[in-house]
């Protein structure tokens, strides 16, 4: 016991970095997933590969590559210079960003046209149509496969440790040279980790019933 | 004066030739209903009025506005032309009168409250007053389609459009929602109905016109072309549906 309120300071510290970084990237990974959705379904051929390439190559390729070549590889680059953490956000936001296009692009295309025409036939512009009747209407679709993906990629934020960044997996192992309890200390890990998953879970049940399809 | 002017309409689905050369004027003020075997182009002919299909070649000229001109600006013309889907197509996430309002605040800038005031007149019209916090999952398909109506008519249109507005309701549903196209009809809108009912045909509109294989094949006043039909093919319709 003693062991644990010991290391408790330092797994405290790493919690907070996790769930920081984890807030931020889930954010930005949205937001890129959307943009690439609807480039994805864009009419104009070029936006359409770009994002097509985007999606492809992120899924494509392990996510501790990805966070090798933003951490290592851009900085490489002399013109470029990503802090840890900045580098550990981007790469979440973005291996996120591209699991969330497919999500958002599935769940457009398989809206009823019905609606679309019925927006459309009522004077409604394909932009207000996206977004007063489309998207309103998919994302309450998605919202499982939207939690599904965040709790991938919260776990995915425990990797970002290999760079150094001082996040729950990071500072667990900190507390485990400091006390060489390593049983007691990933267990607590572990159980951290399963506490915001679950609560993430409780947010999106909370989300599904307040926006239940009527 | 002519409402809509369509003039060697042609329509494709890349090789099939669906609409092969459609010419027709409709007045002001005049109910037009389109019948023909199904698969023969009465969809693909009303969704080339407003454009929900891309035309081919030809031309449909709406209230003096050509809608197949380059520098048209189709939302501004959609909003003149009504349009009512078989499936009502109302949007599920919304109440009945969110349904309506949007729209006219959207795309005419109308404020919400003058938005809210003319939609709860059209709910009264249509007999829903009642419904105006419900969700369209709580109507039932009779009730849907008036919405529908309401919500169409809330943009003050010139024209409205009813592709087989009762085709998918139960037949006790029918009369009211025919109801209300008459009473429309009454008050001098311009329209153009795709129906199976050949009683409303035949009681409302000025006109029927008669598709077949992408052409009009027959056109003429209701009590002409049910009783007394000139070419082969309407004679054939008729005697399968009548
Ligand atoms: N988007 C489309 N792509 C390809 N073919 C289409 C498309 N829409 C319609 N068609 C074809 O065009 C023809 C005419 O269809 P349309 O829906 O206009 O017929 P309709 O007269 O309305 O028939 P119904 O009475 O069954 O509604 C049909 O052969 C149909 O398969
Ligand atoms: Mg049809």
């Amino acid at each position: 016991m003693d062991v644990i309120i010991d290391a408790l300071p330092y797994l405290w510290e790493g919690l907070k970095v996790t769930v920081y970084i984890f807030v931020i990237a889930i954010i930005l990974g949205f937001i890129i997933g959307l943009i690439m959705a609807l480039l994805r379904l864009s009419p104009i051929k070029i936006l359409n590969w770009i994002a097509k390439i985007f999606i492809d190559a992120i899924r494509g390729t392990p996510i501790l590559v990805q966070l090798f070549f933003i951490y290592f590889g851009l900085n490489a680059l002399e013109f470029i210079s990503l802090d840890r953490e900045t580098a550990g956000i981007i790469t979440v936001a973005v291996n996120a960003g591209a699991y969330f296009a497919e999500i958002i692009r599935a769940g457009i295309q398989s809206m009823d046209k019905g609606q679309t025409e019925a927006a459309r036939s009522l004077g409604l512009t394909s932009t207000q149509n996206m977004r007063y009747i489309i998207l309103p209407q998919a994302f309450r679709r998605m919202l499982p496969t939207f939690t599904n993906q965040a709790i991938i990629s919260l776990k995915d934020t425990s990797l970002l440790s290999v760079i150094g960044i001082a996040d729950l997996t990071q500072q667990g192992q900190i507390a485990i040279a400091a006390t060489f309890k390593a049983f007691e200390i990933w267990l607590v890990v572990g159980v951290m980790y399963f506490i915001m998953i679950y609560l993430l879970s409780l947010l999106s049940s909370f989300l599904e019933r307040r926006f239940e399809l009527r | 004066m002519t409402m809509i002017d369509v003039k060697n309409l042609k329509k494709s689905f890349g090789k099939l030739e669906v609409l092969k050369d459609i010419t027709v004027e409709i007045k002001e003020k005049e109910v037009v209903c389109v019948i023909g075997a199904s698969g023969s182009g009465k969809s693909t002919f009303l969704r080339c009025l407003n454009r929900l299909e891309d035309i081919t070649d030809g031309h449909v000229i709406i209230d003096g506005q050509d809608i197949t001109a380059n520098d048209a600006n189709i939302n501004i013309i959609r909003q003149e032309v009504g349009m009512v889907f078989q499936q009502f197509n109302l949007f599920p996430h919304k109440t009945v009168i969110e349904n309506i309002i949007l729209a006219p605040m959207k795309a005419r800038g109308i404020t919400k409250d003058e938005a809210t005031k003319t939609a709860r007149e059209l709910l009264a019209k249509v007999g829903l007053a009642e419904k105006a916090d419900s969700y369209p999952g709580s109507l039932s398909g009779g009730q849907k389609q008036r919405v529908a109506i309401a919500r169409a008519l809330a943009m003050n249109p010139k024209v409205m459009l009813f592709d087989e507005p009762t085709s998918a309701l139960d037949p006790e549903m029918v009369g009211d929602v025919l109801e209300v196209m008459k009473q429309l009809a009454k008050e001098g809108m311009t329209m153009v109905v795709v129906t199976h009912e050949m009683g409303f045909a035949r009681e409302v509109s000025d006109r029927v016109l008669f598709i077949d294989e992408g052409l009009i094949a027959e056109q003429n006043v209701p009590d002409e072309l049910f009783n007394n039909p000139q070419n082969e093919r309407t004679q054939a319709f008729l005697s399968k549906v009548l």
